[in-house]
């Protein structure tokens, strides 16, 4: 990689009072690639996407996003930048319509865009169209995890961060969630997906890092990866 | 369907300048006036979900500032309005960031308020400045330059147009983006904040709104009885009010607060006709508020919507 990533994370460290989560990560995102963060439960994923997107302050280490320092910047300076997380668990507004929760993820834009957005999602997700009156939290778990990346489409990402989206969905769910994230890359949207599910994920991304223990355990070509057996010792931790 | 509505809203507003009936003009009134800082409560506890039990604080902020400026510096009441605005949403802002700085949420938020209304209650007890316990007299001096009216229906007036005027913000939130925000916020803090919504900013604003505008209930409570002291300002059976009418008429909704006050005054007065004892109406209050979160957590402005989809 020679020009300067999209995303750029060095010596990161984070944590919650006393308790350290992240032990220095580095991790780079080039524009127009996914990039796969897995790893098992705990190992700090979580605490990861938190730092990247301000919610969680970064105790040291540096992200760069598109050149710029946000290391310190609030949330919401991050999601003007383009940096758009979709939480983990279905984050959606349940008590309002489909429409709003989607307007929602583009508030931060004018009027003339945010029905352009609008417009662009639903000829993603023609399921939501259907439903834009309805309120969120009827829809099926499937659904509504469209609906919470559709809504994070909304927001014109530049790079948009997956956090667990195949979590609790069906096997035929999680297939169609996998198939819809290769053709948002074909479109030229980075994404970082921060996953559990191992097979799936290298399947669709380019590159990928193993967490372990707050720390990267191993990093590579995502077809390299899902032979190294490396991966197997360091995701079940044996 | 909504022109119609607000044809009778008009007609029933207005209704009271045509009779002389004292007696309809004071119940009129009195439910504006309920209405109106209802509305102020509902801008931060309806629609952004910041449920709070001492919003009397702002009333009383409000009260004492116009009481205070005339009977110790001699500035005319009218000023008052506009003073008690900014300082009451000065205080809205200073407790919203400190309780939201601090993570407080919920329940924990609803008895903070609770805490700061007793605060002040307790040191406008004490206070030279706002008289102790004695409280304060405005001299009666009527004219419309004093703020002071003779006829009753010039009162109604004011609340009325306040009342339209707080509606009118209550309507602007359901269009923009700062309403979204705040809409975000009480819907879902983690998913608000994933969008690049700024919790701690969003509340307090919403709450520095909502002092603000119930501020400008104490003046007008001041100016027309011409007394204040310290549990009328800062008691909680005024929050208690506020809460009452966002909560039977519908929170987060725009009509809910006017439409919780035609009933809970309804209510108020038809059961005095019956039973005159006092503590009755507080009392009745208690039942039809659990009857409300029981059958109908929407408030009456969530009946069209029950009824639509059954």
């Amino acid at each position: 990689m020679l020009e300067a990533p999209l995303l750029a994370v060095r010596a990161l460290t984070a944590g919650y009072g006393p308790f350290q989560v992240l032990h220095g990560i580095d991790l780079d995102v080039a524009a127009g690639e996914i990039v796969a963060v897995l790893g098992a439960n705990g190992v700090g994923k979580t605490t990861l996407n938190r730092t990247l997107s301000g919610v969680t302050r970064a105790r040291a280490g540096s992200i760069r996003f598109d050149g710029q320092d946000i290391t310190r910047a609030g949330h919401d300076a991050i999601v003007a930048a383009g940096l758009i997380q979709v939480p983990e668990g279905r984050k959606i507004f349940p008590n309002l319509s489909v429409r709003d929760n989607l307007l929602l993820g583009a508030w931060l834009r004018g009027r003339p865009e945010r029905t352009r957005s609008l417009e662009r999602v639903l000829a993603i997700f023609p399921r939501l169209r259907e439903r834009l009156s309805q309120s969120a939290g009827s829809m099926s778990g499937g659904e509504q995890q469209m609906l919470a990346i559709g809504r994070g489409l909304m927001a014109q990402p530049r790079l948009l961060i997956l956090d667990e989206p195949s979590l609790g969905l069906s096997p035929l769910l999680t297939e169609e969630l996998f198939a819809l994230i290769t053709s948002l890359h074909a479109e030229g949207l980075s994404i970082l997906l921060v996953e559990q599910n191992v097979v799936q994920s290298l399947a669709v991304a380019g590159r990928a890092y193993v967490i372990e223990h707050g720390r990267v355990a191993l990093s590579g070509a995502a077809a390299d990866l899902a032979d190294d057996p490396r991966l197997k010792a360091a995701y079940l931790g044996i | 369907m909504k022109p119609v509505l607000a044809l009778l809203v008009a007609v029933v507003a207005l209704a009271p300048f045509a009779s002389s009936s004292q007696y309809l003009v004071n119940i009129a009134m009195l439910t504006a006036f309920s209405a109106f800082i209802g509305q102020g409560w509902n801008i931060s506890g309806g629609f952004g979900g910041l449920t709070s039990f001492g919003h009397a604080v702002f009333f009383g902020v409000g009260a004492y500032t116009v009481a205070i400026l005339q009977t110790r510096w001699g500035i005319n009441p009218w000023l008052g309005l506009p003073a008690a605005f900014v300082l009451g949403g000065l205080v809205g802002a200073g407790i919203g960031f400190l309780s939201f700085r601090a993570g407080l949420r919920g329940s924990y938020f609803a008895l903070v308020t609770l805490a700061f209304a007793e605060v002040f209650r307790v040191l406008s007890n004490s206070s030279d400045l706002t008289h102790g316990g004695l409280g304060i007299n405005v001299k009666l001096q009527l004219g419309a330059a004093n703020f002071q009216f003779a006829d009753r229906r010039a009162s109604y007036a004011v609340v009325l147009v306040l009342l339209a005027g707080a509606t009118a913000i209550a309507a602007w939130l359901k269009r923009s983006r700062f309403g979204a925000r705040l809409v975000a916020v009480r819907e879902n803090e983690d998913a608000a904040q994933a969008l690049g919504v700024g919790l701690v900013r969003t509340k307090t604003a919403a709450l520095a709104l909502s002092g603000a505008l119930t501020a400008l209930g104490g003046v007008v409570y001041t100016q027309t009885y011409l007394y204040i002291d310290p549990s009328i300002a800062f008691g909680v059976e005024r929050s208690v009010e506020m809460l009452l009418v966002v909560m039977i008429g519908g929170a987060g909704t725009v009509w809910g607060p006017i439409l919780g006050a035609i009933a809970l005054h309804l209510i108020a007065d038809v059961s005095r006709t019956w039973i005159d004892t006092p503590g009755f109406a507080p009392m009745l209050y208690g039942v039809v508020l659990l009857a409300i979160i029981a059958a109908l957590p929407g408030g009456i402005a969530g009946l069209k919507g029950r009824l639509g989809r059954a």
